[in-house]
Parts: structure tokens; sequence; C-alpha cells
């Protein structure tokens, strides 16, 4: 998006993929600091009405800020878009954010909440949901670790790619802040690093959900 | 054959948690096997790091062996984070929907469930006197962990947190000066004995622990969160038994009873902030 060589790979025709191409997957984890609103917004933007696998986001923000997140993030997307509650049902075409000053995890189907010590300053921290999504997903969890200015969601990363899921990582030249994809790139090695439009392709184009 | 082997490889730490869980139950009866896998396998990898063992099963070898080192266990698993008037929107529907019919009541029994080091149950104490009803209230407040009840009862908190908690009060409705409700020593803030008067300080486990009351209000915040499901249905329904027809329900501000199959025996008095009403058995 920055370059003039990488729109020109974004209006790239794309191939339709058969769906025994496509990598089964059940849930795409999202780790994003600062500058991460207005990433989060380009990849909803991108993806179609009807994707069906489920997100949650850890997005920095502050211990005290409202669900206006959520409604500000609606109006990127018609997937909808909500605030994680404990015990809450993961479900196919959701998007669900860790709330403020919680710690969001995923647990085999369910989406659960803690208000334990911060990770890395972070509360919710990236880390501690790739490493859940890891544990109840392996090779089927996705993780997306997009711009920021610390190092939060490198070890979750690992771990992710340790268990056989995928990374795909924002291109540090793109990102508002690169520490954050930079970190993840030093602490294993992503499946891709990319721009956010085409980590939008990738995860509408091949990737199938199952859950 | 590699991916077979990796798979058995992952597997390992969630057997090794599972061991261990049992065997703290069987050896010192500290019911853990119901909490929410996530958060629990977080708090054990953290005493395994300050231990300094390799494994999960290295420190399921230490704690049935050493009990010091089932306390230190027991600290990093029972713990919660709490502060004074924490989420004042809470404290705020407090004031407004439940003051109102509390004042028809000629005495108040409330159980604070989960109380950890008490900030919540002082704060409790304060609205509760600035609401003219503290004299006729009594407050049981109970936790798992003595140690953080020694603490509770001391009412010692940190200056520090003083001006964080000040500015919740005054966001939670507070009607007097904040400052007056405790003294400040050295980097301390000591809060004044007579906000404890009407307090209960008591060890009960909400696992493995009978009810012990009726109460008219319970008050159980970000608890329920560690539990697994059944645990949470299970603690939902101690509370339902243990609370008076209509009497009040208080949970943490993620924390919903939509997804419980309780549900049924309760009404909704402010879904954002988690309060609830026992209508029915």
């Amino acid at each position: 998006m920055s370059t003039a060589g990488d729109q020109s790979r974004a209006v790239r025709p794309r191939r339709v993929r058969s769906l025994s191409e496509r990598r089964p997957v059940s849930l795409i984890v999202v780790g994003c600091s600062l500058g991460g609103l207005q990433a989060l917004q380009v990849i909803l933007k991108g993806l179609p009405a009807g994707f069906q696998i489920p997100i949650a986001v850890a997005q920095h923000r502050h211990p005290k800020s409202s669900e206006v997140l959520a409604q500000h993030l609606q109006r990127s997307s018609t997937l909808e878009i909500s605030d994680a509650e404990d015990l809450q049902p993961i479900e196919s075409g959701h998007i669900y954010l860790a709330p403020a000053n919680y710690h969001l995890v995923v647990d085999r189907g369910s989406l659960r909440l803690s208000v334990d010590d911060a990770v890395q300053y972070s509360r919710p921290s990236i880390d501690v949901l790739f490493d859940s999504a890891a544990d109840s997903y392996r090779q089927r969890a996705v993780g997306v670790v997009l711009t920021g200015a610390n190092t939060d969601g490198a070890n979750g990363a690992r771990r992710i790619r340790e268990h056989g899921g995928l990374i795909l990582v924002q291109d540090p030249k793109e990102a508002e802040a690169p520490v954050m994809p930079e970190a993840a790139i030093a602490a294993t090695t992503p499946s891709a690093v990319l721009t956010l439009v085409q980590i939008t392709e990738y995860l509408t184009d091949r990737l199938e959900y199952e859950i | 054959m590699m991916k077979t082997m990796d798979k058995l490889e992952e597997d390992v730490e969630a057997i090794e948690v599972a061991l261990l869980t049992e065997g703290i139950q069987r050896r010192y009866g500290f019911d853990f096997r119901d909490y929410s896998y996530p958060s629990l396998k977080r708090r054990i990898m953290k005493r395994v790091v300050a231990e300094q063992l390799p494994s999960v099963s290295a420190l399921q070898d230490k704690v049935l062996r050493d009990s010091a080192c089932m306390e230190r266990l027991l600290l990093d698993l029972s713990i919660n984070v709490t502060s004074m008037f924490r989420d004042p929107a809470f404290h705020v529907a407090l004031r407004e929907k439940l003051i109102p019919s509390l004042r028809t009541y000629p005495f108040i029994r409330i159980w604070h469930a989960g109380c950890s080091t008490g900030e919540e149950v002082y704060s409790m104490a304060i609205l509760l006197h600035e609401e003219g009803l503290y004299d006729r209230c009594r407050i049981y407040a109970t936790d798992i962990n003595e140690s953080v009840l020694e603490k509770a009862r001391g009412g010692v908190f940190p200056l520090s947190a003083m001006q964080e908690n000040t500015s919740n009060y005054l966001a939670a409705g507070g009607n007097s000066v904040f400052s007056s409700y405790y003294t400040a020593n050295y980097d301390n803030a000591i809060f004044a004995p007579w906000l404890r008067e009407n307090v209960v300080f008591a060890q009960h486990n909400l696992v493995t622990d009978a009810p012990f009351n009726h109460f008219n209000i319970i008050v159980c915040r970000n608890v329920l969160i560690y539990f697994n499901r059944e645990l949470q249905e299970r603690v939902l329904k101690l509370f339902c038994g243990s609370l008076e027809i209509f009497g009040y329900l208080g949970l943490g501000k993620k924390e919903s009873l939509k997804y419980m199959s309780i549900a049924p025996s309760f009404e909704v008095v402010d879904e954002p902030e988690r309060l609830y009403r026992r209508v029915a058995a």
C-alpha cells in the first residue's frame, strides 16, 4: 500500500483457489497496538460479507476505554463486531475484541477473560491471546501481527508456529509502528510477511473455515 | 511420523496440568481441577519459572512434598486483582438501583465472595455509610486464601493507589471526601477501623464449601471468570440457594448470567453492570 511495488501486487488478478487448496482454520487471532485501529479498518473493509472464520483481536487500549471501539470498527464491516464476554461461544462470522483491562483467551470454542497481571505492561496482552489459540487450536490457528510500538505478540507468534499454526506479519515497512512486526519476525519464522491488503487477500483466498 | 510425535508432545502440558491439580486436590484438598484452563496454565507456568523448574511435572513433584511450595502456588492460583471502587459504574448502579429498595429492610446481609485483599469490601462499606445504611448491614467477606484475608483485615493499602482510588470514588458517586476514610502513614493508607466494624472476614472455598447463610446481596466479581463452565454453574447454584427471594447478585463487568442455565431464576436489574435479582428457585 505504501509503495508502487506493493500497489501493483495488490491489484494483480487473484487466482481462485479450489477448496482442496485451502487450509482448514478454526480461528484467526490478531494483535496490534499503536496504529492498530487504522490497520484493522483496512483489513475489515477488505473481508467479504460472508467471511466465516471467527476473529479474536487483542488491540492495546486504555484501561478505561468503553465499547465505542467496537462501534467504531463496526462501520468498516458487515461482520458482527463486539467486545468479548466471558464464556461467550465463538461463532462463525463474528469478530471479538478483547475488552479494556481484561486479557482475552480462547478455550476450545469459548471466549474466556481474565484480570491477571499485565504481560509486557499490557492487558489485554497479545501474547496471552496467541498462547491460548496455540493451545486450543494448534495447526488450525492463524495469528496476524500488525503495527505496534512494543514487542507484545512475539512470544505468542512463536508459540503458534511451534504448534503448527500460521503466522502472518504486517510488512514493517508499511506498519505505522514497525517494532511489533519486527519483533515477531525476529522471534519466529512467519508464514508470510505481507501488506495489509495482501493479508486480507490471504485470509479470504487461502483459508477455509472448519470448526 | 514426525507429525504424530509432535502431536503427542503438545498434549503433554495439558496432561501435566491435570495431574498436578489432581495431586493438589488429593494431598491438600484445594480443588483447582475445574478452573479455566488457559488462565490456570499461565499461573502454573509462572510458578514453574519462579521455582526454576524445568516442567509442570517437576513442580508437581515439589508441591506434593513441600507444603511451603504449595503455599506459594496457592497464592499464585488464588490472588485476584482488585482495587477500590473498581468499575465505578457498577457502584453507581448499586446506589441508584439497589439502595432505594434496601432502605425498607430492617437488616441487610451481604456476602462478598472472593474478596481478595478487601479493597472492594471497604468500598462497599463506604458506599453503605454514605447512603446511611451501614449500621444495619453485615458484610461477610470471604476468600479461599487466608493470607489475603489477613491483609483485608488490616485495611492498609498502598498510598500510591489513592489517587486512582479517589478518582474511582468520585466517578462511583462518592459524596464525601475520600481522604477522610483513611490516614496516611509513610507509604500506606490506613483505613478507619469503623469501616470494618460490621464486616466478618472468613475463609470460604466456593468450590468445596457449603453455603453458610441467607443473604440479601451477594457480590462476586471477577472470580467466576477463572472457573470452567461446569464450576460456574455450580457456584451460581450455590449463590442462588444462598440468596433470599428478591435478593441481589452482582457479578464482574464481563461476567453474564446469559450463558448460564441458572439464568431463568434471576431477573435482570442492570445488564451492563451485571446486577441481577433472584425471582425463583
